[in-house]
């Protein structure tokens, strides 16, 4: 059975209420999760206001200006800043996006003309935390790994590359541009309370991205490989992953098409 | 990767349904699980018409009476609805089955064409029910 509450040692409690800076005026307030692994309390919620006027536009920049002028110790993984290390997914707003590629405006858009204050961003969801906004990472990796994403052949190496078509490549499209920055696995109910057996939608896509591909030979041993009650089979089509990935790929629709496979390869 | 030092304090759970934004698909894979298990409710009202049919008159008309009464009445039209919502539902699993419907648009809207056609067929269902007594 799904558990829906959060256990004891999880739950949030208010935090610090920061100050603004002397001066500032466009103010936005923003309240981000905070975990300690050091000070043995329970996880909080600390408020800040960002001044807009010194701050780019994105919500990566607020918590760079937040880190940068008031907390040295908001902890964050980014990199890139421009949506292609994937390194910076976290929750904004209640959906699981990239820092570097959402607007401080445009988080909020979905709430119309009832703009709540503050800014709520948190970890990605149902995910042990290491520290504030850092998920732990290392079963997301490991089920990435399990299923094999690379080219698997039985015949000879060619001389030079192995072709394609353009036809054949073109299937690699909407799949080949994951950044595996984990928003749609850890948006996933069936995630949530399966995420030991289920793969989940990252991994999933990147199963079919290796299953279509023209050049490999495997593809029966990795259908085999994904034939499990959970592995597969715990995508309920709730699409989740869909709505919140940031690079607009459709793991849901790549779910599916590993789904009539199954069921092609049998009749 | 090197193995990275595991902390020694356990780790907390991050915040998973008590923050995450509704959508149309996510409600509608809910209310069609909660439906789908409301359903074994409803199995078990057919069931005792059946029995009560077969058992003769006297307890026919105990059952008519109950299924008659407000109460009654309240209890079949929320079953009207949670069964075509959940026959609504298992079309619009078996378009995705069939590999169409993902786009964006088209997800939200055989998800909100799910709620509204389901609570729409009950009232028609009712209301022919109603005038052809």
């Amino acid at each position: 059975m799904a558990e829906f509450s959060l256990p004891k040692n999880s739950q949030i409690t208010e935090g610090k209420s920061w100050p603004a800076t002397t001066g500032a005026k466009n103010l936005k307030e923003f309240r981000v999760y905070r975990w300690n692994p050091d000070d043995g309390k329970n996880p909080r919620i600390d408020t800040y206001q960002v001044d807009r006027d010194d701050c780019g536009p994105m919500v990566l920049d607020a918590l760079l200006w937040i880190k940068n002028k008031v907390d040295s110790t908001l902890v964050f993984r980014r990199s890139c800043r421009e949506g292609i290390c994937g390194s910076c997914a976290m929750n904004i707003e209640g959906q699981n996006a990239l820092a570097c590629t959402m607007g401080i405006d445009e988080c909020q858009e979905h709430a119309k003309g009832r703009k709540t204050a503050a800014v709520k961003i948190y970890p990605l969801p149902h995910m042990p935390v290491l520290k504030d906004l850092v998920p732990d990472l290392t079963n997301f990796y490991a089920q990435h790994a399990s299923v094999e994403p690379w080219l698997k052949t039985d015949t000879l190496a060619p001389e030079k590359e192995w072709p394609q078509t353009p036809e054949d490549r073109a299937k690699l499209d909407g799949l080949y541009e994951c950044i595996l920055c984990a928003c749609c696995t850890t948006s996933c109910p069936s995630y949530w309370w399966n995420g030991e057996k289920f793969l989940g939608p990252a991994a999933l896509l990147q199963a079919y991205r290796w299953l279509i591909d023209s050049r490999d030979e495997n593809t029966g041993d990795r259908l085999d490989a994904l034939h499990d009650p959970f592995k597969l089979y715990r995508c309920h089509t709730i699409m989740n992953c869909a709505n919140t990935c940031p690079k607009s790929l459709n793991p849901a629709k790549a779910i599916a098409e590993i789904k009539k496979m199954m069921v092609e390869r049998t009749v | 990767m090197a193995p990275t030092a595991r902390p020694t304090v356990a780790q907390p759970l991050s915040p998973h349904l008590q923050i995450y934004r509704w959508t149309w698909t996510m409600a509608m894979s809910v209310f069609h699980r909660v439906t789908g298990t409301a359903l074994y409710g409803g199995t078990a009202l057919v069931a005792i018409w059946l029995v009560a049919l077969a058992s003769g008159p006297a307890a026919y008309a105990w059952v008519a009476w109950f299924f008659g009464s407000w109460i009654g009445r309240i209890v079949l039209f929320a079953y009207t609805w949670i069964l075509l919502h959940h026959m609504l539902g298992g079309l619009r699993h078996f378009v995705w089955d069939a590999g169409y419907g993902f786009d964006r648009d088209k997800r939200m809207a055989l998800a909100r064409a799910t709620l509204i056609g389901s609570a729409t067929l009950t009232i028609v269902v009712w209301a022919v029910a109603l005038l052809a007594r």
